[in-house]
């Protein structure tokens, strides 16, 4: 058997298309017919010296992947499956796994840490397998170093795979002085000090206890700094990393060390390679990321008492930090600006200092102009393009007082480099930076404008005349005109000053669209987008011109449907510009379906997109249908009832999205235009009620499903029964009960996570709508009483979410509004039984003094309703 | 090198056009449900308050009805159809006439504001059944916000302003609830010295109507809805003028004396007493009624040069089309109607010196009078009667007259001090 392993495993590796397959099913059908043999055996051969290397390795994975899956539903099967095995078993799996950790064969350690972290992910939480912790300790304690080595690595795995309150805190304090040590100067073995490093950095979150000890702390920090000098390149990176790390989890605890990192971090982006160099400023836009946080947090009133103090690190650091990131700015790549995925150092310094601008506002100003003024009409084009990237920098952040007056002078110098500057990559520099100028500059909310009638047209023409360079100047261009457009979206009924050139702008912008090197620099991309934008923030008195653009979209979007045998390279692409054509459609509709005076000229076409959008759903593209589905919505709206037409074509489609689980995005979406179809339809929708219901319950009860798109599927019930009224009456004995379970599971959020709590806010705001509408479409019908049986479940789960203390203001705003609804719909006859409810008393009284206008208001009308209730 | 996950390279843009357009949909989709929701509460609410037992018989004074005059019936045709509009296509005559231009849309607002009728009873059930406010003086107007623009309209259907403001569809801003939906109507005064737009009422409020609300719906939507949307805010480039609320009392003694005695940002004219029950209804109404006398109101009573009250109050009537009498004064007052055959009569001869017609005429005035305020007022002579003016549709009549009223003390102690010997009519 053992001896079949090893080669099957070798096959599945094979060259051979069908040697490989065969081996594959071999596997399946091993691991179907007897599951515990199967990971016995992988785990045997991982663990055994004799084998090759390939088939080791291979066995490991194979075991991890049994362990763990991406999909939420398929890792909890995994886990409750290793769970259920014979502790033997999995006794005998550990041991070969703890074995291997002491193998000479570097990727068979590697790999047996990555496979018992996934187990410690299952088995710590469950109390099971106590004996790890020591074991590993007990292994570092042991020469030789590869053991140490591994075993560092593995205890850096569990503290990425476990959640800190599932390790006792003794345990935390060996992994933690393990790891240091093995990081400490003294380790001769570079391996073992960048294993025990990059530990470390997974290690940080369980270091609470120990970061809030001055003694212990200070040996941290004092090890990770000295980790930052070794002659090892690695290990410097790693131990930068750290510093990151800590700079965002332990920011209050940094005071005593600020200097001292600073002068660190300073010489590494001077003098190191650029890997640490990168890691280095990161450190410094790291401490922004915090202090930009705790500012906006506390606003003006930031007093002694705010929970997380700021220390103004970096406007203290200001003098020596800033004229540091303006040199980064000289080391531009050649092509970074073609590369999309491109990051050097030149970009991480830039990045930075925005977040210094933002964290410091006008401070920055002076520091920064000097550098811009003596480069910028340097020869050396690097020279031009750091100054010019230096002004694009600090636009966001000081204040418009102080920037005002500079654009004011810079906006012609701009204007005319993007014209005239030889070289690309300041053109691209220059164009970003307008974007930036419009972007935070120009607005109705600023009083002294930056454009006007003096200057539109010039910044106007330039522009466009822009969108005809390279691509990648082309494309910033664009977005410097998105920018433009947003600017006067808040503008008075008057004309916007873009009017006169409004029809200019579609016909650049469609050329641009049509140009042939659009895929370039993602240039169609930001052309539609900008077209967009364009189209949102139009007046009245230029919606003839958007009018005229539907035709041409439409016959953009009808001519990729009908290319035929195209490659699968040139689908994609195809797919893409569907859905960006679909994506415009939206917003045209949402555009001119939202005025009175151009709704009823543009929903002549309806019929006629309707059919296209059709046609897009028979292509196989995730995004497309997406956008399709979205533009659909949009349209259900602005037709109102008169969308009924399109239903018995159209259902299928709805209901292909309601059921494709793979893409979830679709599927949230299509729930979103069902609850869009109830209010256009109203009681229109009736006839195909059952099987939106059916699917939805479907939705709702399959595990494949993700679990963002639950809570809308909720909200959408509500969306069904204010609709259709009483009608909803048949399908109460499913959706109430699927309400109540779900209700209860998310009564309760103790010990959750950030990520999880919010689930469970949705989860409730879902629930809670859908009584909601529930109670609000049977209001008045003679079949309220069929909503008597769940008012005490409904009245239970407001109570509890009242005691929990965990609901966040939307939550807080539909709960005290469901009270009402049930307080109105059901009247005297649920009287006794809301004001036997604490959410009728304290809850309702907690929300009619909250701050929050939502929720006082819905209290207010709940009171108005619980008053009538019980008067009566 | 790829950036850290979270580091954005700095020159690419924040969000994909394509998350935006889902964000905007999302948004959309939930002010959609919320607007819905809130419709369905409010029709809800209109349900319930009709369930709800009527205020008491008999308090509401009802004038004009009890004449016993030539056009009687003629004006009970009218009521009727004033309530039928306000039945649910009351929204879409509103919308409707938002595009009227010129005299049309003139003779249609004038139509649209609920008068109160002036309170020359107490109701039963006052301190229960009603609210009080200060009445801020000033211009009375209709506010419509919708496509963009908000227009105010005074009484008589005309322009006073065309502005944009921060209501509901009121100026051409990007609103992702942005839809033909969201028109707004307010009852208004026009407060000049601050330049103040000050909401007494609230009658439609994005796109849905409250016509049919009860008056303590329309108050509490307007109280919490009006903050919401940025029309309290200090004026700017997309809002002109300035909205706020005035602070509404329930009409208990404290609640009274507050809207009497207390002080408030406005030059007060008088108190509107409004029932809770009520729906806003176009034209007089018995439901809402107003008070003044010298210490809430300016415009009370006329002064000579010395600052005396004459014995003799001057009043100019106007004789609309349909032979209805009314006072100039903001609201008017059914003086009564006429008959036919006495217009008839005027049309063909009207001068200072017709004694004969005039003397007939001061007896239907009188009548009248004494009809509208036979609860309380007990003597009215009619000193004097000419007629100022005319055209083919109105008359201008200037009367003087005497009145002599029996001393009224309202029930709660505030009003004690108020004594009203003569009636500024």
């Amino acid at each position: 058997m053992a001896m079949e392993v090893t080669q099957i495993l070798l096959n599945a590796q094979s060259v051979d298309g069908a040697v490989r397959k065969h081996a594959e099913d071999n596997l399946k059908q091993f691991q179907e017919q007897n599951l515990p043999s199967f990971l016995l055996s992988l785990a045997g051969e991982l663990a055994n010296e004799e084998k090759p290397a390939e088939s080791r390795k291979l066995a490991g994975l194979i075991l991890k992947n049994a362990l763990d899956a991406k999909e939420q539903h398929r890792k909890y099967e995994f886990v409750q499956r290793w769970l259920a095995l014979d502790p033997s078993v999995k006794g005998q799996i550990k041991n070969c796994l703890i074995k291997t950790l002491s193998s000479p064969s570097h990727d068979a350690r590697s790999t047996a840490s990555q496979v018992i972290a996934k187990v410690a992910g299952i088995e710590l939480p469950q109390k099971q397998w106590p004996e790890l912790i020591g074991t590993l300790l007990s292994n570092i304690q042991q020469l030789p170093a590869h053991t140490k080595q591994a075993t560092l690595e593995t205890l850096g795995y569990i503290c990425e795979e476990v959640s800190p309150e599932a390790v006792e805190q003794d345990n935390v304090n060996q992994i933690l002085t393990a790891v240091v040590q093995g990081m400490n100067a003294s380790e001769v073995n570079n391996d073992v000090r960048l294993a025990a490093t990059r530990a470390l950095y997974n290690a940080l979150g369980f270091a609470q206890a120990n970061f809030s000890n001055d003694m212990e702390r200070d040996y941290i920090m004092r090890v990770v700094c000295e980790a930052t000098l070794s002659p090892e390149v690695k290990i410097r990176q790693a131990a930068f990393e750290c510093l990151v790390a800590i700079s965002s989890t332990y920011y209050e605890k940094l005071a005593p060390y600020i200097h001292d990192i600073f002068n660190i971090t300073a010489k590494a982006v001077k003098e190191d390679e650029e890997p640490v160099a990168l890691q280095a400023i990161e450190f410094w836009s790291s401490i922004c990321d915090e202090e930009i946080d705790i500012l906006e947090e506390y606003g003006s009133d930031f007093t002694g008492d705010s929970e997380v103090p700021c220390y103004y690190f970096i406007k203290q650091a200001l003098p020596v930090l800033v004229p540091l990131l303006l040199e980064t700015l000289l080391k531009q790549e050649e092509d970074q600006d073609q590369d999309e995925g491109a990051w050097n150092i030149a970009m991480a310094g830039g990045t930075c200092l925005g977040l210094v601008a933002r964290t410091v506002g006008d401070d920055i100003v002076p520091l920064v102009m000097p550098f811009i003024e003596l480069n910028i009409t340097k020869p050396d084009w690097r020279q031009r393009e750091a100054a010019t990237y230096a002004f694009g920098s600090i636009l966001e952040g000081p204040s418009p007082e102080k920037l005002v007056p500079l654009v004011n002078v810079a906006l012609n110098f701009m204007l005319s480099a993007l014209m005239k500057d030889p070289s690309n990559h300041v053109k691209d520099t220059t164009a970003w930076t307008l974007g930036r100028m419009f972007e935070f500059l120009h607005g109705s909310m600023l009083e002294t404008p930056i454009i006007t009638p003096a200057n539109c047209q010039q910044i106007v023409t330039v522009l466009l005349q822009s969108m005809k360079d390279v691509p990648n100047v082309a494309e910033k261009a664009c977005g410097a005109l998105y920018f433009l457009a947003q600017g006067y979206e808040d503008m008075g009924p008057s004309p916007s000053p873009l009017t006169p050139f409004f029809q200019d702008i579609l016909q650049a912008l469609y050329a641009v669209t049509r140009r042939e090197d659009a895929g370039e620099s993602r240039l169609r991309t930001a052309a539609y987008e900008t077209l967009n934008e364009v189209v949102r923030c139009s007046t009245d008195d230029t919606s003839p011109m958007v009018m005229q653009l539907v035709p041409h979209i439409m016959m953009e979007l009808h001519q990729t449907l009908e290319a035929h045998k195209l490659s699968t390279d040139e689908r994609e692409k195809q797919n893409e510009l569907q859905g960006l054509l679909c994506g415009c459609l939206q917003v045209i509709i949402q555009k001119l379906g939202s005025s009175e005076a151009t709704k009823y000229v543009f929903l002549q076409y309806a019929d006629q997109m309707m059919a296209l959008f059709l046609r897009v759903f028979s292509c196989r593209s995730a995004t497309a249908h997406e956008e399709a589905m979205l533009a659909i919505g949009a349209l259900a709206y602005a037709t109102g009832s008169g969308f009924e037409k399109y239903m018995s074509e159209f259902y299928r489609y709805l209901e292909m999205g309601l059921q494709n689980f793979e893409d979830y995005q679709v599927c949230a979406i299509t729930v979103g235009v069902v609850g869009d179809l109830c209010r256009a339809l109203e009681d229109k929708i009736l006839p195909y009620c059952d099987a939106i219901m059916t699917q939805l319950l479907k939705d709702l009860s399959s595990n494949q499903l993700h679990r963002s798109v639950k809570p809308p599927i909720f909200s959408c019930f509500g969306d069904i029964a204010l609709a259709i009224g009483e009608n909803f009456e048949k399908y109460l004995v499913y959706a109430m009960p699927m309400l109540q379970s779900a209700a209860e599971l998310s009564a309760h959020t103790s010990g959750a996570d950030d990520d999880m709590t919010e689930y469970t806010n949705s989860l409730r705001n879902g629930i809670l709508e859908a009584y909601s509408g529930i109670f609000q479409g049977f209001k008045g019908s003679p079949k309220t009483q069929l909503l008597m049986p769940y008012a005490p479940h409904i009245l239970q789960f407001l109570d509890s979410l009242y005691m929990e203390k965990e609901m966040d203001d939307v939550v807080t705003k539909t709960a005290i509004g469901v009270l009402g609804d049930l307080a109105d719909t059901l009247g005297s006859n649920a009287g006794p039984l809301i004001q036997q409810a604490i959410s009728s008393k304290d809850f309702l009284n907690e929300c009619l003094s909250s701050d929050d206008h939502m929720i006082k208001e819905s209290a207010e009308w709940a009171k108005l309703a619980i008053n009538r209730a019980i008067s009566i | 090198m790829a950036p850290p996950d979270h580091r954005r390279p700095f020159k690419r843009p924040t969000i994909s056009d394509q998350q935006r357009r889902r964000e905007l949909s999302l948004l959309r989709q939930a002010q959609n449900r919320l607007d819905a929701q809130q419709r369905a509460r409010c029709l809800a609410s209109t349900v319930l308050s009709l369930e709800a037992p009527e205020p008491g018989p008999g308090p509401e004074p009802e004038p004009v009805l009890e004449l016993e005059l030539a056009s009687e019936s003629e004006y009970h045709v009218e009521e009727e159809e004033e309530g039928d509009s306000r039945s649910p296509s009351k929204e879409f005559d509103v919308r409707q006439a938002s595009k009227l231009r010129g005299a049309e849309a003139r003779k249609w607002f004038a139509r649209q504001l609920m008068l109160p009728e002036w309170m020359i009873d107490v109701p039963d059930r006052l301190s229960q059944d009603w609210y009080v406010f200060a009445r801020p003086s000033g211009k009375r107007c209709f506010v419509v916000s919708s496509n963009g623009i908000t227009v105010s309209r005074l009484r008589n259907g005309s322009v006073l302003h065309r502005f944009p403001s921060a209501l509901p569809g009121g100026a051409r801003t990007r609103d992702v609830s942005g839809s033909a939906q969201s028109y707004s109507i307010l009852d208004c005064i026009f407060h000049e010295i601050d330049q103040m737009y000050y909401v007494i009422d609230m009658v439609c409020w994005r796109g849905y109507s409250l016509y049919d609300c009860t008056a303590e719906f329309r108050f509490f939507w307007s109280n919490s809805k009006l903050n919401e949307s940025g029309a309290c805010d200090p004026p700017s480039q997309n809002h002109r003028y300035r909205f706020s609320l005035v602070p509404i009392y329930n009409c208990d003694e404290n609640g009274l004396h507050a809207a009497y005695t207390g002080a408030v940002t406005y030059i007060k004219d008088g108190l509107l007493f409004y029932n809770k029950q009520a729906h806003y209804q176009t034209g007089n109404t018995p439901l809402a009624l107003v008070w003044k006398d010298e210490k809430c109101s300016q415009y009370v009573i006329d002064t000579d040069s010395k600052g005396n009250v004459p014995r003799l109050q001057q009043v100019v009537l106007e004789l609309q089309e349909d032979l209805k009498l009314i006072t100039s004064d903001d609201p008017p007052v059914v003086f009564g109607c006429l008959d036919n055959d006495l217009v008839q009569k005027v049309q063909f001869a009207y001068s200072p010196t017709n004694l004969p017609f005039l003397v007939s005429l001061s007896h239907a005035c009188t009548h009248a009078f004494i009809h509208t305020c036979v609860h309380t007022y007990t003597h009215v002579r009619i000193s004097s009667c000419s007629i100022i003016g005319s055209n083919a549709s109105y008359l201008w009549f200037y009367i003087k007259f005497e009145i002599e009223l029996l001393f009224h003390p309202l029930p709660v102690r505030p009003m004690h001090r108020i004594s009203l010997e003569v009636c500024y009519w």
